[in-house]
């Protein structure tokens, strides 16, 4: 993976840029000890590490609005970042970059449950949305795994999905409204507690655009009444294929879940011995959960496992209880943390078309054994968001190379079959390259276009998303220009 | 001009030398330019997959014969897309592509999302006759910037749709309708808001105070439904009346068409505001027939011909679209809402850029 190199000219003009940025910001919001910026070097991508020229951290929209005319005239590039967590390298800087953390902002603007609307600033994390209404016995849907940590910011950026987004749909489906600052420091507001846009839809746009056109500072967010109940069941085969055709029969039978996971032999066996949560010994795992009320999930469960049954399962174990659900839940939620003790790992995020499920998994493992690297599966079974977990050795050299050549190939595949390079976890640095074999050039143009609407200057979060290549006549335009 | 390909459109536009109007069926009445490019001769459903809950089609094909394909799987287009032609007095054809052109939703759309929400990808063709993709056939696609959203609703004011995919889902087994009797339009928000709070899973919340009641729509499972709905009159019990509606299909189909302005003389606006901001705002337009849906997010209006009532709304959170009325009120009032400055300044920017020429649909949308 290359970075473009830093620009001479920004790194020597360092300091009078921290001077400006000092007159706009608290003194503490601005971070320029290089043992400090360290802290910024990477976010959960944590196999590429550069530190940036500076970290700022706003606490107001108006603040960053500032950093961003500031940084705009001094041609300085900015990498917008929520909590670090991004698994693509969203939030990765280059070495003349500037990080604009939004971590400070956090607080919730308003909560309107006859409306059904939230409204917060983007530094303020995913669970804490929901967790602001818990007494409203209210929600927000989306769920990314790490939704304890990942910031609202990061979530419209990287359009986040999640376990239940079968039913309830990812960021963009429950997003109405953002108060963005574009890298001039104007400060647009776009959508609202109304529905749908009256124009071009801008925020559809917006979200999912990886901090490629502007820095939103604000969001007005759909938010749920909780169902009153939901439960799992657990369903054991013998064979993925089987398991596939399974996920496929229910889907049809109009039984929309919240929730279908999938988990292949090597995360079975993994959780199992990290977690004890007593799942089967077999070959394919499902975990399928429903909502409503106690006669609701009980009928909706019963013809789950009617279904289920005309596949010869070899586990069938529906959740009683709380207690029985958490159990069942257990494995899977700890998933990537069992594969990390155990191994080093990359997490690829490819989506496919659900009828593909049995190929794609039997390739994988055909690569998996020329490539000699072990893979396990988990995925959101539902929508076809894969999760194969590639493990290496970060201390055997070449093993990186190895397991990266392994993952493109894996996304490669994905599209091959009709799917996408990611489902929820963004292009980033990671899959930027790849961006060529899922899009005709006329394709990425279309893409680079929009990008040229709202930041002509190509300034923020640069040499992400589009293939390098691709770019480097506008980012060389803006180099050209300073 | 009526392609037959898709190669065709785009070498098509490639050679216009004068803008044109983008059609379907040319049921949504649009207006524009007599020179038209009609995607009619693109009508196949490209691929339907029920397990997979997807469907690919060309921009041309008929909604009927999608909706048919799909009913014949017992599954459904689960934004309920509106039939303009009885409000907008066109004839036709509706198609797949006008659909999502214009982003229709009916009142579904509270619980489902718009047509934007169920959008997996697109095809179209740009203002230089470039054929273009974005998205694909997945749920879940993060890659790259996402155009799919953006084609949806621009009216073909930035590129002739081609293809569309679609998520889709199973039709309900079971669907129950409570009406309750209101005051007027604050009573109505607040009994809509009240059930839309609840854990009831209500998906259509509609108000016509020609009628004096409120609908609250639930759908699933038999058991379910009547689970639910039982519980559902529990809540709104204290806001008045209530009965249960027999012929509930029918009952949204009309809601969802806006049937009760048909055949009534004068302009007809569509409000997209706040639930709660609805009864405020429809007070000072002097409407001569109002109809909520969305549980008060969604306004139809009927007026005078000619009435200003941007002036009558003024400054409000959310928008206005002008659906019928002669030329010359569309030319004073302007059909969509009008844009703050940052706004225009990005959306002329997009489309200088998707349509260079300006041909698409000159002037519908600003």
């Amino acid at each position: 993976m290359d970075m473009p190199s830093p620009n001479p000219d920004i790194l020597r003009r360092r300091e009078a840029v921290l001077q400006q940025l000092l007159q706009v910001l608290p003194k503490d919001a601005v971070i320029h000890d290089p043992a400090e910026t360290l802290a910024y070097e990477c976010d959960a991508l944590t196999a590429y590490k550069c530190p940036p020229m500076l970290a700022v951290l706003p606490e107001t929209t108006e603040q960053v609005s500032d950093v961003l005319r500031i940084c705009h005239a001094e041609g300085v590039p900015v990498v917008p970042r929520g909590s670090g967590t991004s698994l693509a390298g969203g939030a990765l800087p280059t070495a003349d970059s500037i990080i604009l953390g939004v971590s400070r902002m956090n607080d919730v603007l308003e909560a309107d449950y006859d409306n059904r609307f939230i409204r917060v600033q983007t530094g303020r994390t995913n669970l804490s949305v929901t967790g602001a209404m818990e007494e409203e016995d209210f929600f927000y849907a989306p769920d990314p795994s790490s939704q304890l940590a990942c910031a609202i910011g990061g979530n419209i950026a990287m359009n986040s999905g999640g376990a239940h987004c079968l039913k309830y749909g990812v960021t963009t489906n429950n997003l109405m409204g953002v108060t963005m600052v574009m890298m001039d420091g104007s400060v647009v507001e776009i959508g609202g507690a109304h529905l749908d846009a009256g124009g071009l839809d801008l925020l559809g746009v917006i979200c999912g655009s990886e901090g490629q056109l502007g820095v939103v500072t604000e969001a007005t967010l759909r938010i749920l009444r909780k169902p009153e109940d939901a439960r799992p069941v657990l369903i054991g085969f013998d064979d993925n294929e089987v398991a596939g055709h399974c996920v496929s029969d229910i889907i049809k039978s109009g039984i929309l879940p919240v929730a279908i996971e999938f988990m292949d032999t090597l995360c079975i066996k993994t959780c199992e011995n990290f977690a004890k949560a007593g799942y089967p010994d077999c070959t394919a795992l499902l975990i399928i959960e429903v909502e409503g009320s106690k006669a609701e999930i009980d009928y909706q469960l019963s013809k789950i496992v009617e279904i289920a049954k005309r596949h010869n399962p070899v586990e069938i174990r529906e959740s009683k209880s709380a207690e029985e659900s958490a159990k069942i839940w257990l494995g899977r939620k700890s998933a990537f943390g069992a594969v990390g003790q155990m191994n080093d790992y990359m997490c690829l995020d490819g989506t496919i078309p659900v009828s593909s499920l049995p190929e794609v998994l039997r390739r994988i493992n055909e690569m998996s054994d020329e490539y000699g690297l072990l893979v396990g599966n988990v995925f959101h079974a539902g929508d076809g968001n894969m999760h194969p977990l590639i493990l290496f050795d970060a201390n055997k050299p070449g093993d990186l190379e190895k397991c990266e050549a392994f993952g493109a190939d894996i996304l490669r595949l994905c599209v091959d079959v009709g799917g996408c390079l990611t489902g929820e976890h963004g292009v980033g640095v990671e899959k930027r390259d790849l961006m060529s074999h899922q899009y005709a050039p006329q394709d990425l143009e279309a893409q680079m276009m929009v990008k040229d609407v709202f930041d002509p200057g190509w300034l923020l979060n640069p040499a992400k998303v589009f293939p390098l290549d691709a770019s480097a006549s506008r980012r060389e335009v803006r180099l050209a220009a300073e | 001009m009526k392609p037959k390909t898709e190669t065709e459109l785009a070498e098509m536009v490639a050679g216009l030398s004068h803008p044109v109007r983008i059609a379907g069926g040319g049921t949504r009445g649009i207006g524009g330019p007599d020179a038209t490019i009609q995607t009619t001769g693109l009508g196949d459903i490209t691929l339907y997959e029920p397990g997979a809950l997807t469907l690919v089609a060309q921009a041309g094909t008929p909604l009927a014969e999608i909706e048919e394909a799909l009913k014949a799987e017992g599954q459904q287009l689960p934004f309920e897309p509106m039939d303009h032609r009885g409000l907008l007095g066109t004839v036709g054809e509706p198609t797949i592509g006008g659909v999502v052109a214009a982003n229709i939703s009916g009142p579904r759309r509270i619980q489902a999302g718009a047509c934007r929400d169920l959008l997996l990808g697109v095809r179209y063709v740009d203002g230089k006759g470039q054929v273009i993709k974005n998205g694909g056939r997945v749920m879940k696609n993060v890659t790259g910037i996402d155009l799919v959203k953006l084609m949806a609703g621009s009216w073909g004011t930035l590129g002739i749709l081609t293809e569309v995919s679609l998520k889709v889902l199973p039709k309900p087994e079971a669907s129950a309708t409570l009406a309750v009797q209101v005051p007027g339009a604050v009573g109505a928000v607040k009994a809509m808001s009240a059930a839309l709070k609840s854990p009831f899973e209500v998906n259509g919340a509609a108000y016509d105070p020609q009628d004096g009641r409120a609908f609250l729509r639930i759908e699933g499972f038999s058991d379910s439904v009547s689970y639910r709905t039982d519980r559902l009159k529990s809540v709104l019990g204290e806001f008045g009346e209530i009965a249960e509606v027999t012929d509930t299909a029918d009952l949204w189909r009309d809601l969802r068409d806006v049937k009760p302005f048909q055949g009534h003389d004068g302009d007809i606006w569509r409000i997209s505001v706040k639930p709660g901001d609805a009864p405020d705002v429809s007070a000072r337009l002097a409407a001569d027939q109002l109809l909520f849906d969305w549980g008060g997010g969604l306004i139809w209006v009927r007026v005078p011909q000619g009435t200003d009532l941007r002036a009558r709304l003024g400054a409000f959170d959310g928008h206005a679209t002008l659906m019928r009325a002669d030329a010359q009120t569309i030319e004073a009032m302007g059909r969509f809402q009008p844009e703050t400055t940052a706004i225009k300044t990005l959306t002329k920017g997009l489309r200088q850029r998707f349509d260079p020429h300006g041909i698409f649909n000159p002037g519908l949308m600003g």
